[in-house]
């Protein structure tokens, strides 16, 4: 046998595609239930609309993704299994999206942190190897443009808005700035995706991502907040609280009445 | 490009697939009945392999909650006809474009009051510019965008400075 290094690097594990399906599907599904606690709640009708609209965009990604997820791992479990029945531990997503919304301006600058990311994530996934995560990945990228037009729309207003409207922004802004890191930063699936060519290395999202986020902060006339080391990990399973709390409503009635059928 | 479902029926040589796509052409989509399935630009490909039909659609929007309803609508329509075991199997590539509404589909949604997409997708020097829309009421062109959003993930809110009316716009995408 004769061991070729280009194998090694073209052939991504059936476990690999799982986590880093798991990893991608568990972000877009959390953002989709935080997004979803809006419905009814939203300073006006069309903002309420807005996030449902994005929350359900969201949600189907998370479904495309946490179907393959299942199929891949051949264990039988489909998207419904993986999204209400694994425990908060078993979690990948980035720690960004489960942070509770706190206010519209909170919200809006999750939105826009992530929109931004997602913009350079899917137009590189694109090639990925995998043609399932290709092809999500350019269904997802015409959405994300709207998502993104959304809420960088919103953080320049609200930024360049009222004094009490770029306060609220800038609290957000300075209260989730440190979850940003994690985005770009190794040791993950999606590191190990990038080597195995299945998605992009995440260090290499970072430079368009800031360039586009510091436009829009500077003609929001929002102050970017210093780097700071990050404590939580989400794409490595580790948590915040806020996880097990928002998990324990979404999965509550496939917990208490499991197999419950419409 | 071009409309994959204009003239579908002239282009399908087979008997067979070419009755299942006049079946399909009678299918109303959930959200805007006004249009069939095939109008909307969503069905893919008809394939008859042992007597079973496979029908490939395309989704909209990928959280597009009318999905599930459209396959099994169009499932439903073909057993009635006679087609057992029919199935519709999910087509992601390449991705819907709202370019591929019939230009029956955009007469028609103007007629319903949805302002149709302004351009098409595919042409490039639209790509860094707001749309014009016109008024679906009054024809105006003095329209402003309320939201990006509206009460489908495929369209926007719109008012008109004519007419004064709001009105929902099918999104370029």
């Amino acid at each position: 046998m004769s061991a070729s290094p280009a194998i090694v690097t073209h052939s991504a594990s059936a476990e690999l595609r799982f986590r880093y399906a798991t990893y991608l599907g568990d972000t877009s599904l959390i953002l989709a239930q935080r997004l979803g606690e809006w419905v009814g709640h939203a300073p006006a009708l069309e903002e309420d609309l807005a996030l449902a609209n994005i929350a359900l965009d969201l949600l189907g990604q998370a479904r495309y993704l946490l179907s393959y997820a299942g199929e891949i791992e051949g264990k039988g479990r489909s998207e419904d299994d993986l999204a209400f029945l694994r425990d908060p531990s078993d979690f990948s997503n980035l720690a960004l999206v489960e942070q509770p919304n706190v206010d519209f301006g909170h919200t809006i600058v999750r939105q826009f942190l992530l929109d931004a990311w997602q913009l350079e994530l899917f137009e590189k996934l694109q090639a990925s190897s995998e043609p399932r995560f290709a092809e999500l990945a350019a269904k997802a990228l015409k959405e994300t443009r709207y998502h993104y037009r959304f809420s960088a729309g919103w953080v320049v207003r609200l930024g360049d808005g009222t004094e009490e409207s770029h306060n609220r922004v800038q609290a957000g802004l300075d209260a989730l700035w440190r979850f940003t890191s994690e985005m770009f930063a190794p040791g993950a699936a999606d590191e190990e995706a990038a080597a195995a060519g299945l998605g992009p290395d995440p260090a290499s999202l970072r430079a368009a991502w800031l360039a586009n986020v510091e436009q829009v902060l500077q003609t929001a006339t929002l102050k970017r907040p210093a780097d700071v080391p990050f404590r939580w990990f989400g794409k490595r399973h580790q948590h915040t609280d806020h996880l097990s709390h928002l998990l324990a409503e979404m999965q509550f009635m496939q917990r208490t009445y499991p197999g419950a059928q419409w | 490009m071009n409309s994959a479902s204009a003239n579908f029926a002239d282009r399908v040589a087979a008997p067979v697939e070419r009755a299942v796509w006049r079946i399909l052409a009678d299918v109303p989509d959930p959200e805007i009945p006004v249009l069939s399935v095939v109008e909307l630009g969503i069905i893919r490909h008809v394939r008859i392999a042992e007597g079973r039909v496979t029908v490939g659609v395309s989704p909209t929007y990928t959280g597009c909650p009318a999905t599930e309803v459209i396959a099994r609508s169009i499932e439903a329509r073909l057993q009635a006809e006679g087609y057992e075991n029919s199935k519709v199997e999910p087509v992601l590539s390449p991705p819907w474009t709202s370019d591929w509404l019939t230009e029956s589909a955009r007469i028609k949604l103007e007629e319903y009051g949805i302002a149709p997409p302004a351009h098409a997708v595919s042409n490039p020097k639209h790509l860094f510019r707001e749309p014009k829309v016109a008024c679906p009421r009054c024809s105006s062109m003095q329209t402003a965008k309320v939201s990006e959003f509206a009460s489908t993930p495929c369209k926007a809110l719109y008012r008109c400075s004519s007419c004064l009316e709001p009105f929902e716009y099918f999104k370029c995408i």
